[in-house]
């Protein structure tokens, strides 16, 4: 009962004209920010901590968390349109997004991302309300070996079911290991893979690959097929958000199941990323329409999204609680609180109660103005669709050049990205698939990190894997998504000979 | 009309007077377009903060007309940062905070970078060391954990670290040499992730720096055993159970040898010339003045020794030499050295 009164005082400092101004401004920015691809959430965040240094501690907060917001909300954008993903956690959104806008459905797909959004936001900050201490705990039980449990029940219930052959899946997975393993290892410290190269030492950024293969790849690909802009139909009237809102109620399992696992990775602190592409996965082996997932399915845009916003809003308990960051925003936010003599920790929920609890309520008000801003947006998003491709090529070309840049700051990314598109194009057209291949450089060098700490803990023992209850049942939900397919063909034969016999 | 006109010239001598009376009185160089300051570590981490804070402050209290960009480089272990740097003489636009990865880094990966490629500014502050345990273990003093690390099977203590071949590692071997005892040392990303792994019992111990450990402590959730310096911390506010950093032992008066203290200090692009060095020495120690940046001192249990010119050469020499001899003692080198 006393975190419900605190809520409403935090909701009485959340309410304050100024606060609400703010948070409009930090919604408007945070969009801008998420559209522009490569220009992340963190760095978004980085380069407007300074314009807040005037304002008290708990409106600035309010604003930060509302330009993460925004971002989280713009990644969708640039996804759905143009196959772009403006953030990587909207990288699967991309996957039945994009065949969506291509269909001319571009408007139902984006109100069906923000809607998610929104969904999955809100019943992570339900549960950061309710159950803020017990889940503080629970992050804390996570060591190595359980991150790694983790990472690897990502990648099985995202290949596990995967519909292209086997080989291909393996081989797209293994380029992105490889890539995914240039630069510092972080065990030993020292470089691997640079060949004397110093632009390699960072290795391969994920958004540089991610906006060559999927951005640049399908721009080459839009050429070759006669400079036709195929998501020209698109409807432009507010009406489609309300048509879109009465198919919604249908898909309530898999946005229930996505915001449970949203919240849990968010928590882990896994992050929103692998959230995505965990939730993706499932709700493609668990739909009835799991067939049609990859070619413009709107369960297909509800379930990644609806798992990155609620990933992306429970990573910022294990920050204030823990002073852990769950995602690279959560953390430069984290050095905002430092600047204001903050210190996130144990005692921050005892110690500055109307702070916390004044961000927990702004993060109620800020998804809802969120909401409603970029639902009212939905028609001019969808017209861009509308201006010949001839005049958007160049722009988005632009748009990915300067993104890529903007990552490390480097001419060569810019270089790197085109590469990648390159590559991307060949991929498509020998139909390798892209996703194994992304998954592979977002969470590769994590996973093995994990993995190589926890044996360097167990003294090479693969025993601690299975050494308590909590990543044993990872672990073994992770072989299960693996043999999914497999399991599923054998209990189906066994029915069959039941049935004959 | 004419009056207006008059005004005017009168305008003009009096600005034209003042702009030469300020050239002349300091001959001073400062930035014509925005500064970029590198750091070259990840977000969030001691340097990350501590860099966010100057660029705060140095916005909150216009110390510079043009502004200040923090921009984080921290590839290879921060060497993407570094090479940058480097590759940047002549731009005065550009400088660099740096902590032990100024000599573990170029050491351990083998990468072209000396710190003597750069140009020097000041030395902001020393970062302190300190060995943590979990508040639950039963142990009160380095002494009883040491006999307790003897007593257990060889590499079965656990040591979590921020980065592998760098300042904790070095501690954690140094450790190792002084008692005759072997740890297993795991790396972590960031020091905050090392802290939280302790308080969660994945590792026994860490050599966390004070600010990346001070709200687990407040928390009541990990205990100081001593800290790496040679003489005890001067911050004497309370912390937890009415011990404050003053109360910590140091690790020699312990029985445990080590001393080890990290820079935080800023080096600008080659060719640099005094005026530009200067130009910056003064902005930090204008830095150094404010509320702000002492209460950072204050929250992070800093030792605040500030050095500039020769003798802030001179203290980095001293410190690669003394780097150089403890890598190689624990044969942490890069083999094309």
């Amino acid at each position: 009962m006393e975190e419900i009164l605190n809520l409403f005082q935090g909701f009485a400092v959340a309410l304050q004209p100024f606060n609400i101004m703010v948070m409009i401004l930090g919604i408007v920015l945070g969009v801008v920010i998420g559209v522009l691809p490569g220009l992340g959430g963190a760095n978004g965040v980085a380069i407007l901590l300074p314009l807040t240094f005037s304002m008290p501690p708990t409106s600035a907060i309010i604003m930060l968390s509302c330009i993460y917001w925004g971002a989280l909300f713009g990644g969708a954008i640039t996804s759905v349109l143009f196959n772009i993903p403006g953030e990587p956690w909207s990288v699967a959104t991309t996957f039945d997004g994009y065949p969506m806008a291509q269909q001319g459905k571009a408007g139902e797909a984006l109100t069906a991302a923000f809607t998610s959004s929104f969904v999955g936001a809100f019943f992570a900050v339900v549960m950061i309300t309710l159950v803020a201490p017990l889940v503080a705990s629970l992050a804390l039980k996570f060591g190595p070996a359980e991150k790694f449990a983790v990472y690897f029940l990502a990648f099985c219930s995202f290949v596990g079911l995967s519909k292209e052959p086997p080989f291909k899946t393996i081989a797209a997975m293994m380029i992105g290991f490889a890539l995914a393993a240039v630069g510092l290892d972080s065990v030993t410290g020292s470089l691997r893979l640079t060949f004397g190269f110093t632009e390699l030492l960072n290795g391969f950024d994920f958004l540089i690959a991610v906006i060559g293969l999927f951005g640049i790849g399908e721009i080459l690909l839009t050429m070759e097929e006669g400079l036709a802009f195929r998501g020209g139909k698109a409807k432009i009237n507010l009406s489609v958000v309300i048509q879109t809102w009465k198919e919604l109620p249908r898909y309530w399992m898999t946005s229930l199941r996505s915001c449970i696992i949203g919240c849990w990775m968010g928590i882990t602190p896994a992050g929103a990323t692998p959230a995505s592409f965990m939730s993706y996965g499932i709700a493609k082996r668990m739909s009835r329409n799991g067939k049609n997932f990859g070619k413009g399915e709107i369960e297909g845009v509800i379930a990644p999204e609806t798992a990155a916003h609620a990933a992306g809003t429970a990573a910022l308990l294990p920050m204030l609680s823990l002073g852990v960051p769950g995602s690279p925003t959560a953390a430069v936010l984290l050095g905002g609180l430092l600047i204001w003599g903050l210190q996130p920790g144990p005692m921050l929920f005892v110690e500055q109660k109307d702070f916390v609890w004044g961000l927990i309520a702004s993060m109620y008000l800020g998804n809802l103005v969120g909401l409603i801003v970029v639902l009212t947006c939905v028609p001019v998003f969808a017209a861009i669709l509308r201006i010949p491709f001839s005049i958007i090529a160049p722009l988005i070309l632009v748009l990915c050049a300067i993104g890529a840049y903007s990552v490390h700051n480097s001419t060569f990314d810019v270089a790197m990205m085109l590469v990648f598109g390159v590559i991307g194009y060949g991929l498509k057209k020998t139909g390798y698939p892209l996703a194994p291949l992304v998954l592979a450089i977002v969470l590769g060098d994590k996973a093995e990190e994990a993995f190589r700490q926890s044996l360097l803990g167990s003294q090479g023992s693969l025993g601690i894997f299975f050494s308590n209850g909590l990543v044993s049942t990872i672990m073994i939900l992770g072989l299960i998504a693996l043999f999914w397919s497999v399991i599923q063909e054998g209990y189906s034969r066994l029915r069959t000979r039941a049935a004959t016999a | 009309m004419k009056r207006t006109v008059l005004h005017y010239t009168f305008g003009a001598a009096v600005a034209a007077s003042l702009g030469g009376f300020a050239t002349a009185a300091s001959a001073a160089w400062e930035p014509t377009r925005p500064v970029e300051f590198i750091i070259p570590a990840g977000t969030g981490g001691g340097a990350d903060q501590m860099a966010r804070t100057i660029q705060g402050i140095v916005t909150k209290h216009s110390l510079m007309k043009q502004p200040m960009v923090v921009i984080n480089k921290s590839g290879g272990a921060g060497g993407e940062g570094f090479l940058d740097v480097k590759s940047s003489a002549n731009n005065p636009h550009k400088i660099i905070i740096t902590l032990s990865n100024l000599f573990t880094t170029p050491l351990a990966t083998g990468i072209p970078f000396n710190w003597k490629d750069l140009t020097p500014v000041a030395m902001l502050a020393l970062d302190e060391f300190v060995l943590w345990v979990n508040a639950e273990k039963p142990y009160k003093t380095v002494k009883e954990y040491i006999a307790a690390v003897k007593a257990a099977p060889p590499g079965s203590i656990k040591m979590g670290g921020t980065g592998s071949k760098q300042e904790d590692q070095i501690i954690t071997v140094a450790m190792e040499k002084a008692t005759g005892t072997k740890f297993t040392y795991i790396p972590y990303k960031g020091g905050g992730e090392v802290a939280v792994q302790l308080v969660g019992n994945h590792v026994d111990s860490t050599v966390n720096n004070p600010i990346e450990a001070v709200a687990q402590w407040r928390g009541g959730k990990v205990r100081p055993l001593c800290v790496f310096d040679s003489k005890q911390m001067s911050y004497d506010e309370q912390v937890f159970e009415g011990k404050g950093w003053k109360d910590i032992p140091t690790c020699k008066s312990e029985g445990l040898d080590i001393e080890y203290l990290m820079l935080r200090g800023i080096f600008m692009s080659p060719k640099a010339t005094k005026d530009q060095v200067d130009y910056y020495v003064e902005l930090f120690k204008k830095v150094r003045e404010t509320p702000e940046w002492k209460e950072f001192m204050k929250t992070g249990a800093f030792n605040t020794t500030f050095l500039v010119g020769p003798e802030y050469a001179k203290w980095v020499e001293t410190e690669e030499k003394r780097h150089e001899a403890l890598m190689k003692e624990a044969d942490f080198l890069a083999k094309s050295n």
